[in-house]
């Protein structure tokens, strides 16, 4: 079943607020990774890893590097869901 | 310029006695022991020979951050617990990054972290190996996690030598700071591999004691009954400095640490030198570094695992070393309590001698009910006054792979 935009913005959230701490509500689409949450490579391919069994998709090593920011990883779950 | 003057300023512990080092002081004091039945599901599920060990008695859990718990092996995890409380109690002291040293020690590493990822490579495939999994493994891991915790910049160095591991950061330490590279150090140790894996194997060489029935009396040093070691687990940490840079800022100090002596055997893996002659050196290049005589020590912290052969070589290299005068020292083996902390142990016994001096008692060896009648010592059972004016006491570690190492400690 595919969830919405800002269901899997949640269920990001959660992820991303289990590996790093960081408050879920600070996870919003037009926030960069790296830039603005301070991602690390490695909690990025971990927190990629959880998302995978989370939402029940795959997501290539090659495209995490075009996931930018929250918004792109949103939509490209979302899409890989459909 | 002679050498400095170094001394201890700080302590921190987490051990199978207690959460903190004076907590677990008091329980050591107390008499009681850190040995208790296992109740993990693994422990029936292989039917290990070996049911009951030295656990942590707080739990990581209770006292890191989430994310903490997360990034770190267990054994980095004991390390950030005993560094942060070593660092308070030393009054977190104002030093420059640059001059802020990690002098850490385990005898193992990550093993919980490269287990964990065996099983999830068989049961998931590789995808699924968590990316942190070689920076949670690495034996430099603790000494990674306390300097960027505590932002310490000269250095970040780990010695790995099995159960002398955290003396010989002692030593480390104590050469760092002659040699003038940090003001202050960090130093210590920690082991966490109570698993499966290591239970079985260290049982395979008949190394543990079996006494299954009894945890708490299982690790019973010199006593004719004892029948090997009880795996503990756990972190301590010593803040070292300066004595100069101590008294600059005023902090309060426990003791000195007077010298330090490494040596190996190169005679066998696991055994030591049966007439203990490794340990004997050792503790004559700590006792000339220190400018003491065997006959000023009133203390040892022995390194007394509760085997059959290794109790009595250290009991030899003692003999040799003190000679007459070794029926005159307080002689105490704290394993009978905490267990054998592998990699931490060394540390964790040398903030006992530090507190022996500093509290002026020597801490009881418990479950000493038949002294072995080839083990000629006054062994300490129940907390004994070491008396007024300068005392010297030393520590023990020795290790797989014929490490020997001794810290000697004076009061100040």
């Amino acid at each position: 079943m595919a969830l919405s935009t800002e269901e899997v913005l949640a269920g990001l959230a959660e992820l991303i607020n289990d590996e790093t701490g960081i408050a879920t509500d600070s996870v919003q689409l037009d926030k960069s990774f790296t830039d603005d949450l301070d991602i690390d490579s490695i909690s990025m391919m971990t927190i990629v890893v959880n998302a995978e069994d989370k939402f029940d998709v795959k997501i290539p090593d090659d495209e995490v590097k075009n996931l930018k920011t929250v918004g792109d990883a949103v939509d490209y779950i979302v899409k890989a869901q459909a | 310029m002679g050498p400095k003057k170094i001394v201890v300023t700080g302590i921190g512990a987490t051990t199978p006695l207690a959460g903190t080092a004076q907590d677990s002081w008091q329980a050591l004091l107390a008499g009681r022991s850190g040995a208790r039945t296992m109740q993990h599901e693994w422990v029936t599920m292989y039917e290990l020979p070996v049911t009951f060990a030295a656990e942590a008695l707080v739990r990581p859990e209770e006292v890191l951050e989430r994310v903490e718990l997360k990034r770190l092996d267990p054994s980095s995890q004991f390390a950030l617990i005993a560094a942060r409380e070593a660092w308070a109690d030393a009054g977190a002291p104002e030093v420059e990054p640059e001059r802020l040293l990690v002098d850490w020690a385990t005898g193992i590493g990550g093993v919980w972290t490269l287990l964990d990822a065996w099983d999830t490579l068989r049961d998931r495939g590789p995808r699924r190996v968590m990316p942190m999994t070689v920076p949670m493994i690495m034996p430099n891991s603790p000494a990674a996690a306390i300097s960027m915790a505590l932002g310490a910049r000269a250095g970040a160095r780990t010695v790995v030598s099995a159960c002398a591991s955290s003396t010989e950061s002692l030593a480390n330490a104590y050469d760092h700071l002659q040699q003038g590279l940090a003001d202050v150090v960090i130093a210590g140790g920690s082991e966490s591999c109570i698993h499966a894996v290591t239970v079985a194997a260290f049982s395979s060489m008949q190394a543990l004691s079996k006494r299954n029935d009894d945890p708490a009396r299982a690790s019973r040093p010199y006593d004719t009954d004892r029948d090997g070691f009880v795996m503990g687990e756990g972190g301590a940490a010593l803040v070292l400095e300066t004595e100069e840079h101590a008294k600059a800022r005023g902090a309060k100090i426990y003791a000195e640490i007077a010298g330090a002596g490494v040596t190996s055997d190169s005679y066998h893996i696991t055994a030591p030198d049966p007439e203990g002659l490794g340990a004997t050196r050792a503790t004559r290049i700590a006792l000339e570094q220190a400018g003491l005589a065997p006959g000023d020590i009133r203390h040892v912290n022995a390194h007394a695992t509760s085997t059959g052969v290794g109790d009595i070589a250290e009991y030899k290299a003692l003999r040799a070393i003190f000679g007459d005068h070794l029926d005159d020292i307080a002689v105490t083996a704290t394993k009978s309590s905490t267990g054998h902390l592998l990699g931490g142990t060394g540390a964790l016994e040398a903030i006992f001698t530090v507190l022996a001096l500093h509290e002026r008692t020597a801490p009881p060896t418990i479950n000493l009910d038949n002294p072995d009648p080839e083990i000629d010592l006054d062994v300490v059972t129940s907390p004994r006054p070491l008396g007024d004016g300068d005392l010297a006491a030393v520590s023990n570690s020795f290790g797989f792979g014929g490490h020997n190492a001794v810290v000697a400690f004076k009061t100040v």
